[in-house]
């Protein structure tokens, strides 16, 4: 049984990189494309995750809904409903500039926990809200996890070439644009504070639709879960250990971070009784630990921004000559 | 084409510009000299709205234009350049260039999704755009290096390259000879000038290479300490006493 044990704890580790991936992925619309430092990722992660609870769920008395609807329309409802939180967040908060806006977006972020775990007639209170329905949940457990797997990977994937293409096409050179020199962009004709508002409300969608993953994968969520250091400054890491401006970046640092973090899990886990209990919190110092290897040995991340000549790359230019030369 | 009536910037205390009225007039290069802090700069990024004035009025193209945002200016024609070059570091210079030109269907994340045929066709048209206006500034050889190892004068190039990718009708020059070698300025120089004739586009120049003043400009205006002191063809002005008084004064004039 030991076998099915690993395959379990395997299986078990990639849904959540893949959960992350698609957390890193929003960051990366908002820090590595816009430049918008936004530190309140949990916030938009719990949005997502109870709206899709509360939009599944079967009726509850005692709490808002549940309505009962498919998990699908949970997910959709939990993209819009992030998206709509970060509508006027963004319409107040990007008018600062990016210490700032990582200030006011970690505010929020506490706020939304706050709400969540004191507005009982929304939300259950502390006691959160548990029997959220699992796509192919009611098979074996570890099918039930292969099943959740694919479809994970599937919306994963989904999300990755949608996000690819806007980075490739003319609205993410704008962006990068923007970032790279916010005064010029404004000279040329771009409408920089909608645009910044775009990519916010973008990455928000994605880290919503990311909470809503978890809580299905979970099966309940609870306020706990909305903990900054593990629904917040996890994924910054992750986004600058893979290099931000790089999809596949995040997603490599997803898996990379995740892995390191689940793993040193398991070595404090088998430490005696009265070292564990501390030893837990040394991760968090590995964690901070890592970030600032990065930053000071490899600030670009393990995949940096890739250089972009025109809508094909370069590569293609080159090749078949397209330089009047 | 452009106005300029009383316009006034305070900075807390200071007037930046004080009372700035003059007209410029289609398909003219209009040189803007004085001394340092005369206000030149502040008065640019007053017409290019950059900076909301404390007072007065412009009007561009018969139409008042006084508080609108720098965005928005663009799309009614108006294109400035910057004193320092303000390039898209991390892109290319073909990118720096293909970025410019105004409402491309690719700035829509709902094209790009749904209606990817129009954004690719709509790109190819840009791309070649750029890659003439880059072929035009000799710039050619450096298409995919990214714009921030662009040598000083190169970007220069690149700040007027971008002019070009639109339908400008009024050209802000902030001192595009600047930190530029002398066969570059040359260059430029040409550029500029082929730029008014064939395309008609109108010039204001903050310039301080005399030279290239003379050349290019008529009228020429210089400013002094927030005020326009006189205007007119370039030896009027260079003779004017006023003129040189505001030079020569320009030690005492910083100090207090």
């Amino acid at each position: 049984m030991e076998f099915l044990g690993l395959v379990n704890y395997a299986l078990f580790t990639a849904i959540f990189i893949a959960i992350y991936a698609l957390l890193a992925l929003g960051l990366n619309i908002q820090w590595g494309f816009a430049g918008l430092f936004n530190a309140g990722i949990a916030g938009f992660f719990a949005v997502g995750a109870y709206t899709s609870a509360i939009l599944t769920t079967p009726v509850d008395d005692g709490r808002l809904g549940g309505f009962d609807l498919p998990f699908v329309f949970g997910w959709i409802g939990a993209m819009l409903a992030a998206a709509l939180v970060a509508w006027p967040i963004g319409k107040i908060c990007l008018r600062f500039r990016s210490d700032y806006l990582a200030i006011a977006s970690i505010g929020v972020a506490e706020i939304i926990r706050l709400v969540i775990k004191s507005e009982e007639v929304l939300t259950n209170g502390a006691r959160g809200i548990n029997a959220i329905p699992r796509p192919a949940g009611d098979i074996g457990y570890t099918e039930s996890q292969i099943a959740y797997l694919v479809i994970v990977l599937a919306v994963l994937i989904a999300a990755y070439v949608l996000v690819e293409r806007q980075f490739n096409a003319p609205w993410g050179r704008m962006m990068r644009a923007i970032r790279d020199n916010e005064d010029a962009a404004k000279a040329i004709g771009k409408d920089v504070e909608f645009r910044r508002l775009e990519a916010f409300i973008f990455g928000s969608a994605l880290m919503g639709l990311g909470g809503a993953l978890f809580a299905h994968f979970n099966r309940s969520i609870t306020p706990e879960a909305i903990d900054p250091m593990v629904a917040t400054f996890l994924v910054w890491i992750m986004l600058i250990l893979g290099g931000s401006g790089n999809n596949r970046g995040a997603i490599l640092g997803a898996a990379v971070v995740w892995i390191i973090w689940s793993v040193s899990e398991i070595a404090t886990d088998r430490l005696p009784h009265e070292y564990a209990i501390q030893a837990k919190y040394i991760r968090l110092f590995l964690i901070g630990l890592m970030l600032q290897l990065v930053l000071r040995f490899r600030p670009e991340g393990l995949l940096p921004e890739p250089l972009r000549g025109d809508l094909r790359g370069s590569r293609r230019t080159t090749k078949s000559g397209t330089d009047p030369d | 084409m452009l106005e300029l009536d009383q316009l006034v910037m305070d900075f807390g205390q200071f007037r930046a510009v004080n009372g700035c009225s003059f007209r410029v007039d289609k398909g003219s290069i209009t040189g803007l000299i004085g001394p340092n802090g005369a206000g030149k700069t502040t008065l640019f990024n007053l017409i290019a709205g950059a900076f909301h004035p404390t007072g007065g009025r412009i009007r561009f193209l018969g139409e008042d234009v006084t508080g609108l945002a720098s965005h928005q200016l663009f799309h009614k024609g108006l294109v400035r350049t910057f004193q320092i070059p303000h390039e898209f570091h991390k892109l290319t210079t073909l990118e720096n260039l293909m970025m410019v030109p105004p409402s491309q269907p690719g700035e829509s994340l709902f094209s790009n999704w749904f209606a990817w045929g129009r954004v690719s066709a709509a790109e190819r048209d840009v791309e070649r755009q750029a890659y003439e206006t880059l072929e035009f500034l000799e710039l050619t050889h450096v298409a995919h290096d990214p714009a921030g190892n662009l040598s000083g004068g190169q970007k220069k190039l690149l700040e007027l390259g971008r002019t070009m990718m639109t339908d400008a009708k009024l050209v802000l020059l902030d001192e595009p000879a600047a930190g530029v070698n002398r066969t570059l300025l040359r260059k430029l120089e040409t550029k500029i000038a082929i730029l008014n004739k064939e395309r008609g586009y109108t010039f204001i120049l903050i310039e301080h290479d005399m030279e290239m003043i003379e050349k290019l400009c008529a009228p020429v205006i210089c400013m002094a300490e927030g005020r326009v002191l006189i205007q007119g063809d370039f030896e009027t002005v260079r003779s004017d006493p006023q003129v040189l008084e505001a030079y020569l004064g320009e030690t005492t004039g910083a100090a207090a």
